[in-house]
Protein backbone atom coordinates (compact mmCIF):
# COMPACT_ATOMS: atom_id res chain seq x y z
CA UNK A 1 0.00 0.00 0.00
CA UNK A 2 1.39 3.56 -0.79
CA UNK A 3 2.49 5.52 2.23
CA UNK A 4 0.33 8.15 1.27
CA UNK A 5 -2.94 6.79 2.35
CA UNK A 6 -1.49 6.65 5.48
CA UNK A 7 -1.30 10.69 5.46
CA UNK A 8 -4.54 11.59 7.67
CA UNK A 9 -2.66 9.29 10.48
CA UNK A 10 0.21 11.55 10.28
CA UNK A 11 -1.72 14.38 9.99
CA UNK A 12 -3.35 13.29 13.80
CA UNK A 13 0.06 12.51 14.96
CA UNK A 14 0.98 16.42 14.24
CA UNK A 15 -1.89 17.62 15.92
CA UNK A 16 -1.09 15.64 18.90
CA UNK A 17 2.49 16.71 18.81
CA UNK A 18 1.33 20.76 18.16
CA UNK A 19 -1.05 19.94 21.41
CA UNK A 20 1.58 18.54 23.39
CA UNK A 21 3.82 21.42 22.28
CA UNK A 22 1.80 24.27 23.25
CA UNK A 23 0.64 23.45 26.27
CA UNK A 24 3.83 22.60 27.79
CA UNK A 25 5.18 25.71 26.63
CA UNK A 26 2.41 27.47 28.30
CA UNK A 27 2.75 25.66 31.24
CA UNK A 28 6.42 25.82 31.05
CA UNK A 29 6.23 29.59 30.90
CA UNK A 30 4.12 29.78 33.94
CA UNK A 31 6.54 27.73 35.89
CA UNK A 32 9.52 29.59 34.40
CA UNK A 33 8.23 32.56 36.10
CA UNK A 34 7.24 31.57 39.04
CA UNK A 35 10.33 29.85 39.83
CA UNK A 36 12.74 32.07 38.23
CA UNK A 37 11.17 35.34 40.31
CA UNK A 38 11.48 33.00 43.94
CA UNK A 39 15.14 32.62 42.35
CA UNK A 40 15.81 36.20 42.83
CA UNK A 41 13.43 37.51 45.27
CA UNK A 42 12.37 34.36 47.17
CA UNK A 43 14.44 34.93 50.26
CA UNK A 44 16.89 32.36 51.48
CA UNK A 45 14.45 29.18 51.59
CA UNK A 46 12.55 29.70 48.90
CA UNK A 47 15.03 30.64 46.34
CA UNK A 48 16.79 27.38 47.58
CA UNK A 49 13.59 25.56 46.90
CA UNK A 50 13.48 27.38 43.50
CA UNK A 51 17.08 26.10 42.48
CA UNK A 52 16.58 22.83 43.19
CA UNK A 53 13.56 22.39 40.86
CA UNK A 54 15.92 24.11 37.95
CA UNK A 55 19.10 21.77 39.00
CA UNK A 56 16.51 19.14 39.29
CA UNK A 57 15.20 19.25 35.78
CA UNK A 58 18.29 20.92 33.79
CA UNK A 59 20.31 18.04 35.42
CA UNK A 60 18.66 14.93 34.22
CA UNK A 61 17.84 13.81 31.07
CA UNK A 62 13.99 14.14 29.86
CA UNK A 63 14.06 10.71 28.42
CA UNK A 64 14.52 9.60 32.23
CA UNK A 65 12.40 11.82 33.47
CA UNK A 66 9.34 10.75 31.37
CA UNK A 67 9.76 7.42 32.03
CA UNK A 68 10.45 8.10 35.80
CA UNK A 69 7.12 10.55 35.99
CA UNK A 70 5.32 7.85 33.81
CA UNK A 71 6.27 4.47 35.74
CA UNK A 72 6.87 6.19 39.54
CA UNK A 73 4.25 8.74 40.07
CA UNK A 74 1.69 5.38 39.82
CA UNK A 75 3.58 3.96 42.60
CA UNK A 76 2.49 6.91 44.78
CA UNK A 77 -1.05 6.86 43.86
CA UNK A 78 -0.55 9.50 40.94
CA UNK A 79 -1.69 8.51 37.81
CA UNK A 80 -2.36 10.60 34.59
CA UNK A 81 -2.84 9.60 31.26
CA UNK A 82 0.02 9.49 29.30
CA UNK A 83 -0.68 12.77 27.71
CA UNK A 84 -1.18 14.47 30.50
CA UNK A 85 2.19 13.36 32.02
CA UNK A 86 4.04 14.12 28.72
CA UNK A 87 2.77 17.37 28.85
CA UNK A 88 3.52 18.14 32.62
CA UNK A 89 7.10 16.49 32.29
CA UNK A 90 7.67 18.37 29.03
CA UNK A 91 6.41 21.57 30.76
CA UNK A 92 8.78 20.95 34.03
CA UNK A 93 12.06 20.78 31.50
CA UNK A 94 11.09 23.95 30.19
CA UNK A 95 10.40 25.70 32.90
CA UNK A 96 13.77 24.65 34.71
CA UNK A 97 15.50 26.36 31.81
CA UNK A 98 13.14 28.86 31.44
CA UNK A 99 13.46 29.30 34.76
CA UNK A 100 17.16 29.83 34.19
CA UNK A 101 15.84 32.44 31.40
CA UNK A 102 13.62 34.87 33.63
CA UNK A 103 16.74 35.03 36.38
CA UNK A 104 18.86 35.89 33.97
CA UNK A 105 17.04 38.34 32.73
CA UNK A 106 15.98 39.81 35.96
CA UNK A 107 19.21 40.00 37.07
CA UNK A 108 20.58 41.51 33.60
CA UNK A 109 18.45 45.17 34.92
CA UNK A 110 20.94 47.85 35.86
CA UNK A 111 21.25 48.39 39.10
CA UNK A 112 20.34 52.22 38.12
CA UNK A 113 17.32 51.14 37.85
CA UNK A 114 16.62 49.87 40.72
CA UNK A 115 18.35 52.92 42.64
CA UNK A 116 15.70 55.31 40.57
CA UNK A 117 12.76 52.41 41.91
CA UNK A 118 14.04 52.84 45.43
CA UNK A 119 14.47 56.57 45.44
CA UNK A 120 10.84 56.79 43.93
CA UNK A 121 10.15 54.89 46.85
CA UNK A 122 8.61 52.22 45.52
CA UNK A 123 8.51 48.76 47.43
CA UNK A 124 9.89 45.80 46.34
CA UNK A 125 7.34 44.10 44.38
CA UNK A 126 6.14 47.36 42.77
CA UNK A 127 9.88 47.51 41.72
CA UNK A 128 9.54 43.75 40.23
CA UNK A 129 6.76 43.83 38.50
CA UNK A 130 6.28 47.48 37.09
CA UNK A 131 10.52 48.07 36.66
CA UNK A 132 12.13 44.88 36.40
CA UNK A 133 9.90 42.50 34.80
CA UNK A 134 8.45 44.71 32.15
CA UNK A 135 12.33 45.43 31.33
CA UNK A 136 13.32 41.72 31.43
CA UNK A 137 10.72 40.20 29.65
CA UNK A 138 12.23 42.15 26.55
CA UNK A 139 15.59 40.64 27.39
CA UNK A 140 14.01 36.80 27.40
CA UNK A 141 12.31 36.36 24.58
CA UNK A 142 14.91 35.51 22.35
CA UNK A 143 15.70 32.81 24.71
CA UNK A 144 12.19 31.69 25.18
CA UNK A 145 11.99 31.79 20.98
CA UNK A 146 14.87 28.44 21.00
CA UNK A 147 13.25 27.17 24.26
CA UNK A 148 9.69 27.13 22.25
CA UNK A 149 11.54 25.44 19.34
CA UNK A 150 13.67 23.15 21.44
CA UNK A 151 10.38 22.02 23.76
CA UNK A 152 9.35 21.03 20.18
CA UNK A 153 11.84 18.99 18.83
CA UNK A 154 12.04 17.38 22.48
CA UNK A 155 8.35 16.64 22.31
CA UNK A 156 8.97 13.75 19.74
CA UNK A 157 10.30 11.85 22.78
CA UNK A 158 6.96 11.37 24.23
CA UNK A 159 6.60 8.58 21.64
CA UNK A 160 8.49 6.49 24.34
CA UNK A 161 5.54 6.44 26.14
CA UNK A 162 3.38 5.42 23.75
CA UNK A 163 1.71 8.98 23.15
CA UNK A 164 0.74 8.61 19.09
CA UNK A 165 2.54 12.19 18.35
CA UNK A 166 3.92 12.82 14.91
CA UNK A 167 7.46 10.70 15.37
CA UNK A 168 4.98 7.59 16.95
CA UNK A 169 2.98 7.73 13.76
CA UNK A 170 5.95 8.25 11.59
CA UNK A 171 7.38 5.11 13.01
CA UNK A 172 4.35 3.28 12.84
CA UNK A 173 3.47 4.10 9.33
CA UNK A 174 7.11 3.07 8.47
CA UNK A 175 7.24 -0.12 9.88
CA UNK A 176 3.75 -1.28 7.57
CA UNK A 177 4.58 0.79 4.15
CA UNK A 178 8.95 -0.12 4.98
CA UNK A 179 8.98 3.37 3.24
CA UNK A 180 11.50 4.88 5.49
CA UNK A 181 12.73 7.66 3.33
CA UNK A 182 9.49 8.88 2.06
CA UNK A 183 7.93 8.69 5.34
CA UNK A 184 9.96 10.34 7.40
CA UNK A 185 10.93 13.13 4.80
CA UNK A 186 7.59 14.26 5.45
CA UNK A 187 7.94 13.90 9.14
CA UNK A 188 11.29 16.23 8.46
CA UNK A 189 8.90 18.84 6.87
CA UNK A 190 6.16 18.37 9.26
CA UNK A 191 8.48 19.41 12.15
CA UNK A 192 10.02 21.92 10.32
CA UNK A 193 6.33 23.79 9.16
CA UNK A 194 5.68 23.39 12.68
CA UNK A 195 8.98 25.08 13.99
CA UNK A 196 8.35 27.87 11.37
CA UNK A 197 5.20 28.91 12.95
CA UNK A 198 6.17 28.69 16.24
CA UNK A 199 8.77 31.29 15.42
CA UNK A 200 6.59 33.54 13.21
CA UNK A 201 3.91 33.62 16.73
CA UNK A 202 7.06 33.92 18.71
CA UNK A 203 8.32 37.21 16.96
CA UNK A 204 4.59 38.41 17.19
CA UNK A 205 4.95 38.37 20.91
CA UNK A 206 8.49 39.85 21.16
CA UNK A 207 7.13 42.75 18.74
CA UNK A 208 4.06 43.07 21.24
CA UNK A 209 6.24 43.08 24.42
CA UNK A 210 8.58 45.74 22.37
CA UNK A 211 5.54 47.87 22.55
CA UNK A 212 6.27 50.61 19.71
CA UNK A 213 8.97 52.49 20.00
CA UNK A 214 10.05 51.66 23.91
CA UNK A 215 12.98 49.84 23.41
CA UNK A 216 15.72 50.83 20.35
CA UNK A 217 16.60 47.42 18.85
CA UNK A 218 18.94 45.84 20.58
CA UNK A 219 22.11 44.93 19.09
CA UNK A 220 21.98 41.11 19.80
CA UNK A 221 18.44 40.33 18.65
CA UNK B 1 6.60 66.52 61.62
CA UNK B 2 8.68 66.90 64.33
CA UNK B 3 11.15 69.25 62.80
CA UNK B 4 10.93 72.73 64.73
CA UNK B 5 12.22 76.21 62.26
CA UNK B 6 15.80 76.11 63.87
CA UNK B 7 16.44 72.14 63.72
CA UNK B 8 18.57 71.22 60.32
CA UNK B 9 16.54 69.52 57.79
CA UNK B 10 19.67 67.11 57.42
CA UNK B 11 22.21 66.07 60.09
CA UNK B 12 25.33 64.23 59.54
CA UNK B 13 27.12 63.43 63.53
CA UNK B 14 30.33 61.35 63.48
CA UNK B 15 29.24 59.18 60.24
CA UNK B 16 31.28 56.91 59.51
CA UNK B 17 30.83 54.42 56.22
CA UNK B 18 33.29 52.31 54.66
CA UNK B 19 33.24 49.80 51.41
CA UNK B 20 34.90 46.80 53.01
CA UNK B 21 38.13 48.35 54.44
CA UNK B 22 37.89 51.35 52.49
CA UNK B 23 36.69 54.07 55.10
CA UNK B 24 35.02 56.92 52.55
CA UNK B 25 33.36 59.25 55.30
CA UNK B 26 35.53 59.15 58.35
CA UNK B 27 33.53 61.14 61.27
CA UNK B 28 31.63 63.23 58.82
CA UNK B 29 29.44 66.25 60.07
CA UNK B 30 27.43 67.88 58.44
CA UNK B 31 24.08 69.44 58.74
CA UNK B 32 21.78 71.58 56.09
CA UNK B 33 18.81 74.01 57.26
CA UNK B 34 15.63 74.07 55.37
CA UNK B 35 15.50 75.57 52.31
CA UNK B 36 19.22 76.05 51.90
CA UNK B 37 21.13 75.07 48.34
CA UNK B 38 24.20 73.49 49.30
CA UNK B 39 26.72 72.42 46.30
CA UNK B 40 29.11 69.99 47.03
CA UNK B 41 32.24 70.22 44.81
CA UNK B 42 35.84 68.01 45.16
CA UNK B 43 37.86 65.93 43.31
CA UNK B 44 36.35 62.53 42.09
CA UNK B 45 36.60 59.93 44.38
CA UNK B 46 36.31 62.11 47.32
CA UNK B 47 32.92 61.10 48.85
CA UNK B 48 30.23 63.53 47.32
CA UNK B 49 27.86 60.84 45.98
CA UNK B 50 28.29 58.45 48.80
CA UNK B 51 27.03 61.90 51.03
CA UNK B 52 23.82 61.89 48.41
CA UNK B 53 23.46 57.88 48.23
CA UNK B 54 23.25 57.61 51.90
CA UNK B 55 20.75 60.13 52.49
CA UNK B 56 19.04 58.35 49.73
CA UNK B 57 19.35 55.11 51.47
CA UNK B 58 20.77 53.90 48.51
CA UNK B 59 23.60 52.98 51.23
CA UNK B 60 23.95 52.25 54.33
CA UNK B 61 26.54 53.95 57.20
CA UNK B 62 28.30 52.31 59.33
CA UNK B 63 29.07 54.30 62.66
CA UNK B 64 27.25 58.09 64.08
CA UNK B 65 24.12 59.85 63.45
CA UNK B 66 21.87 60.89 60.43
CA UNK B 67 18.42 62.35 60.71
CA UNK B 68 16.14 64.10 58.27
CA UNK B 69 13.83 66.48 59.88
CA UNK B 70 14.31 65.33 63.27
CA UNK B 71 14.19 61.69 61.85
CA UNK B 72 16.84 59.13 63.23
CA UNK B 73 18.24 56.87 59.72
CA UNK B 74 18.86 54.31 62.32
CA UNK B 75 16.28 52.96 64.64
CA UNK B 76 16.91 51.47 67.85
CA UNK B 77 16.63 47.97 67.50
CA UNK B 78 16.89 48.60 63.74
CA UNK B 79 18.33 45.40 62.04
CA UNK B 80 20.37 44.62 58.49
CA UNK B 81 22.87 46.65 57.16
CA UNK B 82 20.72 49.92 57.68
CA UNK B 83 19.88 49.12 61.04
CA UNK B 84 16.02 50.40 59.83
CA UNK B 85 12.76 48.51 59.00
CA UNK B 86 11.96 49.14 55.14
CA UNK B 87 8.76 51.07 56.67
CA UNK B 88 11.15 53.27 58.48
CA UNK B 89 13.31 54.06 55.31
CA UNK B 90 10.08 54.03 53.43
CA UNK B 91 8.83 57.29 54.95
CA UNK B 92 12.27 58.52 55.18
CA UNK B 93 12.64 58.19 51.49
CA UNK B 94 8.97 60.23 51.31
CA UNK B 95 10.59 63.38 51.69
CA UNK B 96 13.43 62.90 49.12
CA UNK B 97 13.53 62.89 45.48
CA UNK B 98 17.06 62.39 43.70
CA UNK B 99 18.34 63.19 40.21
CA UNK B 100 20.90 61.06 38.80
CA UNK B 101 23.99 61.40 36.30
CA UNK B 102 22.48 58.87 33.95
CA UNK B 103 18.63 60.30 34.60
CA UNK B 104 17.55 56.40 34.71
CA UNK B 105 14.22 57.02 33.30
CA UNK B 106 12.09 54.09 33.08
CA UNK B 107 13.21 53.00 29.35
CA UNK B 108 9.27 50.71 29.12
CA UNK B 109 7.51 54.04 30.10
CA UNK B 110 6.60 57.24 28.15
CA UNK B 111 7.51 60.19 29.64
CA UNK B 112 4.37 60.40 31.50
CA UNK B 113 3.59 57.69 33.19
CA UNK B 114 7.81 58.13 34.47
CA UNK B 115 6.27 60.80 35.81
CA UNK B 116 2.84 59.62 36.87
CA UNK B 117 3.62 56.06 38.18
CA UNK B 118 5.28 56.58 41.46
CA UNK B 119 2.63 58.96 42.57
CA UNK B 120 0.02 56.73 41.40
CA UNK B 121 1.58 53.94 43.39
CA UNK B 122 3.65 54.92 45.94
CA UNK B 123 1.49 57.98 47.40
CA UNK B 124 -1.85 56.38 45.87
CA UNK B 125 -2.99 59.70 43.88
CA UNK B 126 -5.91 59.18 41.11
CA UNK B 127 -4.50 58.65 37.76
CA UNK B 128 -6.26 61.37 36.50
CA UNK B 129 -5.15 64.03 39.03
CA UNK B 130 -1.69 62.75 39.00
CA UNK B 131 -1.64 63.13 35.35
CA UNK B 132 -2.75 66.98 36.08
CA UNK B 133 0.21 67.40 37.66
CA UNK B 134 2.58 65.60 35.87
CA UNK B 135 1.64 67.56 32.87
CA UNK B 136 2.02 70.78 34.91
CA UNK B 137 5.33 69.27 35.77
CA UNK B 138 6.59 68.69 32.22
CA UNK B 139 5.63 72.26 30.96
CA UNK B 140 7.57 73.52 33.71
CA UNK B 141 10.56 71.52 32.14
CA UNK B 142 9.48 72.92 28.99
CA UNK B 143 8.54 69.34 27.72
CA UNK B 144 4.73 69.07 28.01
CA UNK B 145 5.19 68.45 24.33
CA UNK B 146 6.49 65.06 24.59
CA UNK B 147 4.78 63.50 26.59
CA UNK B 148 3.61 60.63 24.94
CA UNK B 149 7.45 60.22 23.70
CA UNK B 150 9.70 57.23 25.31
CA UNK B 151 13.07 58.47 26.83
CA UNK B 152 15.18 56.93 23.90
CA UNK B 153 13.50 59.07 21.63
CA UNK B 154 14.80 62.30 24.18
CA UNK B 155 17.91 63.86 24.19
CA UNK B 156 20.26 63.04 27.27
CA UNK B 157 19.27 66.62 28.78
CA UNK B 158 15.49 66.56 27.61
CA UNK B 159 16.00 63.10 29.48
CA UNK B 160 17.64 64.73 32.72
CA UNK B 161 14.67 67.24 32.22
CA UNK B 162 11.84 64.29 32.61
CA UNK B 163 14.03 62.90 35.53
CA UNK B 164 13.63 66.55 37.24
CA UNK B 165 9.81 66.27 37.28
CA UNK B 166 9.89 62.66 38.17
CA UNK B 167 11.92 63.56 41.30
CA UNK B 168 9.30 66.54 41.82
CA UNK B 169 5.90 64.47 41.30
CA UNK B 170 6.69 63.30 44.50
CA UNK B 171 7.00 66.55 46.27
CA UNK B 172 10.17 66.13 48.27
CA UNK B 173 11.50 68.48 50.88
CA UNK B 174 14.76 67.46 50.16
CA UNK B 175 16.36 66.87 46.50
CA UNK B 176 19.09 65.71 45.62
CA UNK B 177 21.46 66.02 42.30
CA UNK B 178 24.83 63.67 41.55
CA UNK B 179 26.05 65.59 38.39
CA UNK B 180 22.97 66.11 36.63
CA UNK B 181 24.68 67.90 33.79
CA UNK B 182 27.95 65.49 33.45
CA UNK B 183 26.67 62.71 30.94
CA UNK B 184 25.66 65.55 28.52
CA UNK B 185 26.90 66.94 25.82
CA UNK B 186 28.13 70.69 26.25
CA UNK B 187 25.13 71.79 24.25
CA UNK B 188 23.12 70.18 26.25
CA UNK B 189 24.03 71.33 29.92
CA UNK B 190 22.52 74.96 29.45
CA UNK B 191 18.57 73.66 29.37
CA UNK B 192 19.28 71.26 32.80
CA UNK B 193 20.83 73.84 34.42
CA UNK B 194 18.36 76.42 33.85
CA UNK B 195 15.62 74.40 35.30
CA UNK B 196 17.36 73.79 38.64
CA UNK B 197 17.91 77.34 38.70
CA UNK B 198 14.22 77.99 38.56
CA UNK B 199 14.30 75.19 41.64
CA UNK B 200 16.91 77.58 43.31
CA UNK B 201 14.01 80.18 43.96
CA UNK B 202 11.94 78.01 45.40
CA UNK B 203 12.27 79.00 49.42
CA UNK B 204 10.86 75.74 51.05
CA UNK B 205 12.88 73.22 48.63
CA UNK B 206 16.25 72.08 49.96
CA UNK B 207 18.53 71.19 47.45
CA UNK B 208 21.78 69.21 47.75
CA UNK B 209 23.68 69.68 44.52
CA UNK B 210 27.06 67.56 43.20
CA UNK B 211 28.53 69.12 40.18
CA UNK B 212 31.59 70.65 37.87
CA UNK B 213 29.69 73.56 36.94
CA UNK B 214 31.53 75.89 39.30
CA UNK B 215 30.00 79.12 37.77
CA UNK B 216 26.39 77.78 38.31
CA UNK B 217 27.48 76.68 41.88
CA UNK B 218 28.44 80.50 42.63
CA UNK B 219 25.27 81.55 41.23
CA UNK B 220 22.73 79.27 42.56
CA UNK B 221 24.26 78.18 45.98
CA UNK B 222 23.67 79.58 49.68
CA UNK B 223 27.11 77.67 50.72
CA UNK B 224 29.62 75.62 49.04
CA UNK B 225 31.33 72.69 50.47
CA UNK B 226 34.58 71.43 48.96
CA UNK B 227 35.44 67.83 49.90
CA UNK B 228 38.64 66.59 49.77
CA UNK B 229 39.06 62.91 51.11
CA UNK B 230 35.57 62.08 52.82
CA UNK B 231 35.61 65.30 54.57
CA UNK B 232 34.50 68.91 53.97
CA UNK B 233 37.85 70.75 54.00
CA UNK B 234 36.44 73.93 53.13
CA UNK B 235 33.58 75.53 53.46
CA UNK B 236 30.98 78.98 53.27
CA UNK B 237 29.51 81.19 51.07
CA UNK B 238 29.93 80.69 47.30
CA UNK B 239 31.57 84.58 47.18
CA UNK B 240 33.98 83.34 49.39
CA UNK B 241 35.07 79.84 48.22
CA UNK B 242 35.46 80.85 45.15
CA UNK B 243 37.05 84.47 45.63
CA UNK B 244 39.59 83.98 48.39
CA UNK B 245 39.72 80.18 49.11
CA UNK B 246 41.76 79.80 52.44
CA UNK B 247 42.82 76.30 52.05
CA UNK B 248 45.47 75.20 49.41
CA UNK B 249 43.63 72.38 48.72
CA UNK B 250 40.89 74.21 47.75
CA UNK B 251 42.65 76.59 45.85
CA UNK B 252 44.80 73.53 43.58
CA UNK B 253 41.11 72.08 42.99
CA UNK B 254 39.75 75.27 41.88
CA UNK B 255 42.50 75.97 39.60
CA UNK B 256 42.84 72.72 38.04
CA UNK B 257 38.43 72.84 37.01
CA UNK B 258 38.80 76.46 36.05
CA UNK B 259 41.68 76.31 33.91
N1 LIG C 1 29.99 50.47 45.85
C1 LIG C 1 31.26 50.80 46.18
N2 LIG C 1 32.14 49.85 46.55
C2 LIG C 1 33.40 50.16 46.89
N3 LIG C 1 33.90 51.40 46.88
C3 LIG C 1 33.09 52.41 46.50
C4 LIG C 1 31.73 52.15 46.14
N4 LIG C 1 31.14 53.33 45.82
C5 LIG C 1 32.10 54.27 45.99
N5 LIG C 1 33.27 53.73 46.39
C6 LIG C 1 34.50 54.46 46.70
O1 LIG C 1 34.20 55.47 47.63
C7 LIG C 1 34.95 56.63 47.36
C8 LIG C 1 34.04 57.83 47.25
O2 LIG C 1 33.21 57.64 46.12
P1 LIG C 1 32.13 58.72 45.67
O3 LIG C 1 31.30 59.09 46.83
O4 LIG C 1 31.45 58.14 44.50
O5 LIG C 1 33.05 59.93 45.24
P2 LIG C 1 32.68 61.21 44.37
O6 LIG C 1 31.21 61.22 44.12
O7 LIG C 1 33.15 62.36 45.18
O8 LIG C 1 33.47 61.07 43.10
C9 LIG C 1 35.76 56.35 46.11
O9 LIG C 1 37.06 56.00 46.50
C10 LIG C 1 35.06 55.18 45.50
O10 LIG C 1 35.96 54.38 44.80
MG1 LIG D 1 30.23 61.01 42.27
Amino acid sequence: MNWTAYLPMLWQGAVVTMTITLSAILFGVILAFVFGILRVEGGPILSKVALCYTEVFRGTSLFVQLFWFYYALPLVGLSFDPITTGILVLAAHAGGYGAEIVRGALSSVSVQQMEAARALNFNRLQTLFRISLPQAVVEMMPAFGNLTIETLKLSSLVSLISIADLTFSAQSIRNITLDSTSIYSVTLVCYFAMSLMLMVVVRVIERMVRRGNAFPRAAHS
Amino acid sequence: MTDKPSQPIIEFSNVTKRFGTLTVLDDFNFKVAKGEKVTLIGPSGSGKSTVLRILMTLEPFQEGRLALAGMSYHEPNGKGPFKASEKHLHQIRSHIGMVFQSFNLFPHMTVLRNVVEAPVRVLGLPRGEAECRAVDLLAMVGLADKKDHYPSQLSGGQQQRVAIARALAMRPRVLLFDEPTSALDPQLVGEVLSVIRGLAHEHDLTMLLVTHEMRFAREVSDRVCFFDKGRICEQGEPNAIFGAPKEERTREFLQSVLS
